[in-house]
């Protein structure tokens, strides 16, 4: 299964096992969604369970809110990261702190599904990663998975959390890994093989981040699409690194970050969104704030500009092997 | 059901039911457009620009037409318009079809990343502006390139913007058919739906604030009208008494979800017009004249401070949504050809045969002419490079990237735009 046919598989488990479990998003019903993550579900399981909406980002979320907190478990679609912000509000001053207001009385138990990310030619409007616009806000999880087992299992914990959890699809590994090299045929749709992913139900824990290497000389922090650029970094400048995926940013496995940056000495974090306040930002702060005294070097940033997208340098933007290993040889300098 | 409530539910009560609306066809099935009532033309009245937009409410649920069966001009809606405008027109709209097909065969070739369609609705774009002053304000969704074509934009320029090339005066910044022209009435496309809508309202109150004669015209397809920015747009239009004119064009499908799922089903877009006490009219989108009378009158009404008109355009997108769509997968292949509304180019090419004023000879040196220069431009534009793929060198000096973010470069960006510069020279000496 690729990414995409894992994150079905997901749908397909869960909404077996749970009938409360509905879902919703333009596109999503008859056609199966533009990158047809939902196909199949509607014939399936009905028209009252999966369903195309108007488009309409915060009716799309709010109505999601109002059917969790009748108990459904919605899952809805934003069909772009990008057109996530008419739905902001309800995200961030309803969803996300309808459990604090009313002391536990109500929870909204949802997903929101949304493609993210670069490298598909997508220009200032289909290519952003707002991860950390949500990450800021208390109240609401962040999940962005890097392969077809972990988006499946990432997913399934995802919808049977009882908080709302937004779910980014870094959709350039949508169909296989991609290594970010420029010299590589940039075809955005490349298929590589299918990863082993099993039928039926698993889960991968919220909040468990994966060392998908281990090194003894410098710690990557990383997620999404750049796991795979920055593994295919250290391994083509024979760094002994070691490569963390944090599978999700909130909650955050700040104990496998700890051990590993205490053990090397030296961390660099990587990820595609915009440099200033990114994610990166509050990983530098807790690596500087918890391993100070075990630091051999300052903290790097390997990411993108503080510039909107820019469609026809989108291959200058995305952070690629030669940023990555640039932030990595600096923090081995010292 | 919530599990502290102490009330009982109440038993024998009917179970409700969730109603989700679906195309009268899909895919492998008969396309069916039986729910699309068609009016003779020239049956709807036309009411006084500085009627009540009550007067007009009625016109929100039929179909202003002037072009009849035998694409002959009648009713009152007639905008009675010389030949030379008819094959302006005409020839506008045939630019646009040839230029949409050059450009998507230019998207397979791999010349640029993507490429949207206007097919079956030039008349729209075509007619509106024309029926516009030069200097009224457009803001457009990326279905209007018929405005920039009616307006003498260099199609060398549009290509420049599609291919993302060294002449793209955005530096390749936008996709390629989110143009910008502000001298040609253009404002910037956005991808994100909806969001020029209410823009339009506002450009419309700052001229009315400072006393100008310029109106605005908005745009939006019937599938964003659901988006809060849509109802914003209403509402301040009317408060304000904006001159300002919101077209919705209605092509029955947003990506694969048919217009019931924006409403369509309950009430024509037109209608929306009527809980804001705003003037509505619906009008047959294919019919290059109803189009060009609907837009004349609301610009008149507008321009004589009688306040916004909304018009609801009906149409068809004959297309897919874009080079990255395949409708085959959510409709009948065939429906295109079923529409009952016919070609735009093929009515008002028929009206001015019908007139004296053309033939099929005179039509098909004018469509090899038209390829001509569109194939020309295109060879213009190809100089100055198109997107490239799987390179280093890109089509933009990459420095640019960095410009415009603010009116003037903060410290990071300046250093981050020397970090690019950087990281491309050691692009160059990666050693693989
Ligand atoms: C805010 C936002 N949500 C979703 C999208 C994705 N999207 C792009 S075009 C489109 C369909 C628009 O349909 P409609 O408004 O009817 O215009 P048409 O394409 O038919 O001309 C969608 C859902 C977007 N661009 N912006």
């Amino acid at each position: 299964m690729n990414m995409i046919q894992a994150l079905n598989s997901a749908h397909d488990v869960m909404m077996e096992r749970d009938q409360g479990m509905v879902v919703l998003g333009e596109d999503v019903g008859f056609f199966g969604g533009v990158f047809r993550v939902t196909e199949g579900l509607q014939k399936k399981y009905g028209k009252q369970r999966v369903f195309d909406t108007p488009i309409a980002e915060n009716g799309i979320i709010a109505t999601a809110i109002g059917m969790a907190t009748y108990g459904l478990r919605p899952v809805a679609e934003i069909q772009f990261a990008d057109y996530i912000y008419p739905a902001y509000d309800q995200i961030v001053s309803e969803a996300a702190r309808i459990r604090y207001r009313t002391a536990g009385e109500w929870t909204v138990p949802m997903v929101i599904r949304s493609p993210y990310g670069g490298g598909i030619f997508g220009g200032q409007t289909h290519s952003q990663s707002t991860e950390a616009l949500f990450a800021h806000v208390a109240g609401v999880k962040t999940v962005i998975p890097s392969n077809p087992y972990d988006a499946k299992g990432l997913l399934i914990s995802a919808i049977e959390d009882n908080d709302p959890v937004l779910f980014f699809e870094p959709k350039r590994i949508y169909n296989g890994p991609f290594d970010g090299f420029f010299d590589r045929p940039l075809t955005p749709w490349a298929k590589t093989d299918a990863a082993d992913v099993p039928e039926g139900y698993y889960t991968v824990p919220l909040g468990k981040a994966a060392v998908v290497r281990e090194g003894e000389e410098v710690t990557v922090l990383s997620y999404g699409t750049m796991v795979h650029v920055a593994l295919a970094t250290v391994r083509e400048l024979g760094i002994d690194a070691e490569v963390i995926d944090l599978r999700s940013i909130v909650p955050l496995d700040i104990e496998t970050i700890e051990d590993s940056v205490k053990k090397t000495g030296r961390c660099v974090v990587v990820h595609e969104a915009t440099r200033t306040n990114g994610f990166g930002a509050e990983l530098a702060a807790l690596v500087q704030e918890r391993c100070f005294y075990h630091l051999e070097a300052p903290v790097q940033r390997a990411t993108g500009f503080d510039t909107p997208y820019p469609h026809s340098l989108e291959w200058a933007y995305f952070p690629g092997p030669v940023r990555i290993g640039t932030a990595i040889k600096k923090a081995l300098e010292v | 059901m919530s599990d502290k409530d102490p009330s009982k539910l109440k038993p024998n009560r009917p179970k409700l039911s969730l109603h989700v609306p679906e195309p009268p066809a899909r895919p492998g099935e008969t396309p069916d457009f039986s729910s699309v009532k068609v009016p003779p033309a020239g049956a709807a009245p036309r009411p006084d620009v500085a009627a009540p937009a009550t007067e007009t409410h009625p016109l929100t649920m039929s179909l202003v037409r002037v072009l009849d069966e035998e694409n002959k001009a009648v009713g009152p809606w007639d905008p009675k318009l010389d030949a030379e405008t008819l094959r302006k027109m005409l020839r506008d709209m045939v630019t646009v079809r040839v230029f949409d097909d050059r450009m998507y065969r230019a998207q397979r070739q791999g010349k640029t990343s993507f490429y949207m369609k206007c097919t079956g609705e030039e008349a729209i774009a075509v007619s509106a502006a024309n029926a516009l002053d030069r200097e009224d304000m457009n803001f457009p969704t990326y279905r209007q390139q018929g405005l920039l074509i009616a307006r003498g934009y260099p199609m060398v320029e549009m290509m420049n913007q599609i291919y993302s090339n060294k002449g793209d005066k955005l530096q390749g910044r936008q996709l390629p058919i989110m143009y910008s022209d502000k001298a040609h009435g253009f404002f910037s496309i956005s991808g994100n739906l909806g969001t020029q809508y209410p823009q339009a309202v506002g450009w419309a109150m700052a001229s009315a604030i400072k006393g100008d004669s310029r109106i605005a015209m908005g745009w939006t397809g019937e599938g964003a009208t659901a988006e809060g920015d849509f109802h914003a747009a209403l509402t301040f239009a009317t408060v304000y008494n904006a001159p300002v004119i919101l077209a919705v064009v209605n092509n029955q499908w947003a990506i694969s979800s048919y217009s019931g799922i924006a409403g369509g089903e309950r009430a024509t877009f037109a209608q929306r017009a009527l809980g804001y006490g705003v003037a509505g009219l619906r009008v047959d989108g294919n019919d290059a004249l109803a189009v060009f009378a609907a837009v004349r009158w609301a610009a008149d009404r507008a321009r004589a401070n009688y306040g916004p008109t909304l018009i609801e355009f009906f149409t068809y997108r004959a297309e897919g949504h874009s080079t990255s769509d395949d409708p085959s997968g959510y409709r009948p292949s065939n429906e295109a050809k079923l529409w009952p509304l016919g070609d735009p180019i093929e009515r008002l090419k028929g009206h001015l045969i019908g007139l004296g004023e053309w033939d099929d000879e005179r039509h098909s040196a004018m469509v090899d002419e038209i390829a001509a220069d569109v194939r020309s431009a295109q060879k213009e534009a190809e100089k100055k490079g198109t997107l490239a793929t799987a390179s280093i060198d890109f089509p933009q000096d990459v420095r640019t990237m960095f410009n415009d973010v603010y009116e003037e470069m903060p410290w990071n960006l300046k250093e981050q735009q020397q970090d690019m510069v950087d990281e491309l020279e050691a692009k160059r000496q990666w050693p693989r």
